[in-house]
């Protein structure tokens, strides 16, 4: 038999439960997808599309109506194994000052290893090393609300690799920061898979986020209608904006010149690639006159 | 030069003043807003951009300076201010929580009846309203806590149409919502502008929206008017923007950095079909020399 991925959905279905005899719609049909260890997945679809729901089946927020989800190995629906599968899997949400409970900041990191009954002089450290990892460590007694929202979000996800897990699915973590936040969370995401090598499972609106993943998995309908490179993806202009989402705009650009029968690389995915690929067709240009 | 509709005078907001908090969000505002045109307003988050916007329908009153809204002073008689309010509507960051009325109607109605206008207007002005932003008349008699995100979104900004206000402050109307839409409520924003001729101030993160909406961009930035003038002109300014943490449309910077690279791109482009033409436009040139 196949190794088991570290994260497996088989099939799953789910419907939101009914209420006065309506029966709902499944918000999954049918979806199978895994994620490997130290993957770097962006999920996207539009809103309603069913990303949000499938990310809440890989730690057990939600368990499918059928099929199954399975975390190294570990079947979701297991209820006595819900504090193992939630060590391995943490959540980040999109919105920072939903997930903040404490008064110092220190405290707030520390908050899900008390409750795991972890010893104090390991919570001392673990909680330090995660504030330095999301680079917070020098705000560690400050209060929560003078933060701006990308420091808050960093303090979300200390409060998670403080836990050690394997994987950190985050949900839109950047929709509600500005820029500046919004490149800071990137880059802290960035280092949690590249240097300390967990699984990330990211779900955005940002194309270009989803450009810097190794893998982008588009979920349309309740159903995984793409699951390739960001290259491949992207590649598919029409299909993509068809289905309500949006390519990179240098990505659009490059595409739009290459349909009017320009010579340029299938897909352009960053800026410094158009870059290249336009002074090549311009400066080519240039030299033939 | 056109008329003016806002226009501010020195104005200066102190927060908390005489406690170790205090802290000066707005500092010496001089801007003067053309009537009819759409502006897009920018900067980074405690910028001063929600500080100065409440300045213009008189939520907030300032520390110093002051503001006029078609050319009268708004504070002149502090007991007028609510005419103010119903010339400039604004609508607020994540509008949909403040929908608070059993029915879509309801909370739609809700200020064209404290505008005082008779049954007939509000009824008219609701459907009008809900029309605007892809309301159909089912919704109408729903409640709004039984609609999707999205939806609730569309209610808060129609209860702010309704009042048919000439000036439209939305702060950041798409925050959180997929590319569709995102696209659905700035083009919604868009028709209004052109058939009321309402003056739109949008407050917004994307740079690639602003461009390609707003006539004008109002860039704040430590509590100071940093930039302010036609968007193409702003966007000239690549490395200042970047300097300040703002982000330019990425298609901006690639042709700044071809420019860098001596080829003789536009100065400013904003958006892909600009980009587009402007390559054919080289790519042309250069067939021709061929030739």
């Amino acid at each position: 038999m196949a190794k088991k991925s570290f994260i497996e959905a088989n099939s799953i279905s789910f419907s939101y439960p009914s209420y006065d005899g309506v029966i709902p719609p499944l918000v999954l049909d049918g979806v199978s997808v895994s994620v490997d260890e130290r993957e770097f997945v962006a999920v996207l679809g539009h809103n309603g599309s069913g990303k949000s729901t499938l990310a809440k089946h890989f730690n057990a927020i939600l368990v499918p109506t059928e099929g199954n989800v399975s975390v190294s190995g570990i079947s979701t629906a297991e209820e006595a194994k819900l504090f193992e599968i939630r060590q391995e899997v943490g959540m980040v949400f999109q919105n920072p000052d939903n997930q903040i409970v404490a008064t110092i900041i220190e405290e707030d990191v520390a908050f899900a290893l008390e409750n795991l009954g972890v010893p104090p002089m390991e919570i001392r450290e673990r909680v330090d090393d995660a504030l330095k990892k999301v680079e917070m460590y020098d705000y560690r007694l400050h209060s929560p609300n003078q933060l701006s929202g990308g420091q808050k979000q960093r303090i979300a996800i200390a409060g998670i690799v403080a836990m050690r897990p394997k994987c950190v699915v985050l949900d839109e973590p950047t929709a509600m920061l500005d820029p500046r936040g919004r490149r800071e969370v990137m880059k802290t995401i960035r280092q949690l898979n590249k240097e300390l090598g967990i699984t990330v499972i990211i779900i955005t609106h940002y194309m270009d986020e989803a450009a810097m993943c190794d893998r982008v998995v588009v979920v349309d309908d309740g159903k995984v209608i793409m699951d390739s490179t960001p290259r491949e993806v992207f590649g598919s202009v029409e299909l993509i904006k068809e289905r309500g989402l949006d390519v990179p705009q240098v990505t659009e650009l490059c595409y739009e010149l290459k349909k009017e029968g320009f010579d340029l690389p299938e897909c352009v995915l960053d800026e410094d690639e158009c870059v290249a690929a336009l002074e090549k067709l311009l400066k080519g240009g240039e030299n033939n006159g | 030069m056109a008329e003016s509709i806002i226009k501010t005078e020195g104005l200066s907001y102190v927060y908390s003043a005489g406690t170790p908090y205090e802290h000066r969000a707005i500092d010496d505002i001089n801007i003067d807003i053309e009537k009819g045109s759409f502006v897009g307003l920018i900067g980074h988050t405690g910028s001063g951009k929600s500080t100065l916007i409440q300045h213009l329908n008189g939520l907030i009153k300032p520390t110093a300076g002051k503001v006029y809204v078609g050319g009268e002073d708004i504070w002149e008689n502090p007991k007028d201010i609510r005419k103010f309010r119903f010339k400039v509507g604004l609508v607020f960051q994540y509008p949909e929580h403040q929908l608070f009325e059993e029915t879509v109607y309801k909370d739609i109605a809700f200020g064209p009846k404290n505008m005082g206008l008779s049954e007939n207007d509000i009824n008219r002005r609701v459907r009008e309203a809900a029309k605007h932003t892809g309301l159909t008349e089912e919704y109408l008699e729903k409640s709004p806590f039984e609609l999707s995100g999205g939806e609730k979104r569309r209610v808060a900004i129609a209860g702010v149409l309704a009042m048919q206000p000439e000036v439209l402050i939305l702060d950041e109307p798409t925050a959180g919502l997929d590319p569709k839409g995102r696209e659905f409520i700035l083009s919604e924003i868009k028709t209004y502008h052109e058939r009321t001729g309402a003056t739109i101030i949008l407050v917004s993160h994307s740079m690639e929206d602003v461009a390609r909406f707003a006539s004008h961009v109002l860039i704040m930035n430590h509590s100071k008017v940093a930039m302010y003038g036609e968007t193409r002109e702003v966007f000239k300014r690549v490395d200042e923007l970047c300097e300040m943490g703002l982000e330019v449309p990425q298609i901006s910077r690639v042709f700044a950095k071809l420019r860098e690279k001596g080829i003789d791109v536009p100065e400013s482009v904003l958006t892909v079909a600009e980009a587009k033409e402007a390559v054919l436009k080289l790519l042309e040139k250069g067939g021709e020399a061929n030739a």
